[in-house]
């Protein structure tokens, strides 16, 4: 089977200090792959070399596209990135108004990648921006108000509607459930789930909370000052870390 | 002899302005940057639309100068009255005899011949502007033909009312490839813009310069469920009689009085001359304003 997505060596600094370095794994289809490390850890800055949001210095990021197999996305031209982001990728924001048209309405902003890739039909659109209402939990009277209107849950359930309508393969997510109190975050936990399993997601999630992962995610990436210090399944890494970072993380998690 | 420069602007402007006319057309509807001028009137006034015409204008040519279709108004007499000064040219009243005609917000109902230019004022170049505030991020969604954005608009407007309810400055593909701002004009008059007259379009307080050669092609981008359609005003002017001239409503009284005009004054007196009559016009009001 062909990897979804193969990272290769990926390395980005700011000037001396280095964002990440030496990061390299493999993602299969449907797989579930977690990044977990403090803040300024380097997981963002990863995560947003992967998506395309930041050029790496260097390192290949190899994306198996439908029309062409196997293509480097760092070196592919910016149409063609902009094209997959909002077709094959999707990327969920953490602050829920990174993600969304806050002065579109809650139909408007699903439509949006729809008519991106060509949707001119009004009536389409609108069914399948309810459609997706529906499969986010939010009710199909308030498709014509605006996100300001919204709750900070109900916004963050909007932006994966919004990306998740064109039938993405592969989603970026950074810090999805962060800001969120727990009740809440456990309902999109669960959401988040069934749509990861339903429609055979590949996502990347970076997160600095264990029990997400723990949750969503099939395999682990622990991260410290820019490189990777370990990584393996999900379970494993958590019930037996063997890294003395990774130990610290797993200790420091509060018990109720 | 006049003091002034032939058109107020100096020899070297005009150049860099007529530049960037030239790669206008050259590319139609793309926004092609250019180092506007202090004016002698307020953003907003018709700087750039001026800046265009002044790099236009030959001393040969024979000016008209509408604002919303009227000639007559404080914004058409200022600038026909600036170029009087400084350039010396012809004026006129009548959109078949001009050469240039600097409009702002209206395309005359005339039709437009090959020797016409026609000089549009220009608010806010930028069709995607109130969507997406960087221009940075518009530019290169102009250069990759990301137009997706353009339609949340209209999508929004059904949404919400039901129908496009954007009547004016309502966005245009320029020959398959730009979406364009057709400046403010009804969009009762986009199906005009495919004409046989050059047009320019001047946004001095935004520095662009854009433009359409003639008989390009124009879109107006719509839903397939929820076709373009020029609307305007269900009525006969009502003193010429025209149904097929966009209409201005004037409220007559406190008591729920109103009339419905043409917006060009030319093409409305021009017609009454001719002998029709609407239905609060009378016979012989042109003598009697005489």
């Amino acid at each position: 089977m062909t990897p979804l997505l193969q990272v290769r060596d990926i390395r980005k600094t700011y000037g001396s200090f280095v964002g990440c370095t030496d990061v390299s794994f493999d993602l299969y289809p449907g797989e579930v792959m977690g990044i977990v490390g403090e803040s300024g850890s380097g997981k963002s800055t990863l995560l947003n070399c992967l998506a395309g949001h930041l050029p790496p210095d260097q390192g290949e990021v190899v994306f198996d596209t439908l029309a062409d197999g196997p293509v480097d996305t760092v070196t592919m031209s910016e149409p063609e990135r902009r094209m997959l982001s909002r077709t094959d990728w999707a990327f969920v924001h953490q602050h829920a108004r990174d993600g969304l048209r806050m002065s579109v309405s809650a139909g408007g902003n699903i439509g949006e990648r729809l008519m991106a890739v060509g949707d001119r039909h009004y009536g389409n659109i609108r069914e399948r921006a309810v459609d997706w209402l529906g499969r986010v939990e939010i009710k199909e009277e308030r498709v014509d108000d605006r996100p300001t209107a919204f709750s900070g849950g109900m916004q963050q359930r909007l932006q994966i509607a919004r990306n998740l309508v064109t039938g993405p393969r592969l989603v970026f997510m950074d810090e999805p459930t962060g800001g969120l109190d727990v009740s809440v975050q456990a309902r999109l936990l669960d959401l988040l789930r069934g749509l990861v399993r339903e429609m055979g997601l590949s996502a990347i999630i970076v997160t600095h909370d264990l029990a997400v992962v723990r949750l969503l995610a099939d395999r682990l990436m622990v991260m410290k000052d820019g490189h990777v210090v370990e990584t393996g399944l999900t379970d494993q890494v958590l019930d037996d870390p063997q890294h003395a970072y990774t130990q610290l993380l797993v200790s420091s998690v509060l018990q109720v | 002899m006049s003091d002034y420069n032939f058109a107020y602007l100096d020899e070297q402007t005009k150049r860099m302005i007529r530049r960037a006319i030239l790669k206008g057309l050259a590319i139609p509807g793309y926004q092609v940057p250019f180092a506007s001028r202090e004016m002698p009137m307020p953003y907003g006034w018709g700087t750039g639309g001026v800046q265009v015409s002044a790099a236009t204008l030959t001393p040969d040519d024979t000016l008209k100068v509408i604002d919303q279709g009227a000639d007559d108004t404080t914004n058409a007499v200022s600038i026909r009255k600036f170029f009087e000064r400084t350039a010396g040219v012809a004026t006129t009243e009548e959109t078949g005899e001009a050469d240039v005609i600097q409009t702002r917000h209206r395309i005359p109902e005339a039709a437009l011949r090959e020797d016409q230019i026609l000089v549009y004022q220009v608010p806010i170049p930028e069709p995607l502007r109130f969507l997406e505030p960087r221009e940075t991020e518009t530019r290169k969604m102009h250069a990759l033909e990301e137009y997706g954005l353009m339609h949340v608009k209209l999508y929004e407007d059904i949404s919400q009312h039901g129908a496009i309810a954007t009547s004016y400055a309502y966005p245009v593909k320029v020959e398959g490839r730009y979406v364009m701002d057709p400046s403010p004009i009804p969009k009762f008059d986009n199906p005009k813009m495919e004409m046989a007259a050059i047009q320019l379009f001047g946004a001095g307080r935004e520095q662009r310069i854009y433009a359409v050669p003639p008989y390009t092609k124009i879109v107006s981008l719509d839903f397939e469920d929820y076709p373009f359609e020029a609307s305007k005003a269900d009525h006969a002017c009502d003193l010429c009689g025209s149904e097929h001239s966009y209409l201005d409503e004037v409220i007559l009284d406190d008591k729920g009085g109103r009339m419905f005009v043409c917006s060009d004054t030319d093409y409305c007196r021009s017609r009454r001359a001719e002998g029709y009559v609407g239905r609060l016009g009378t016979e012989n009001e042109l003598e009697a304003s005489a």
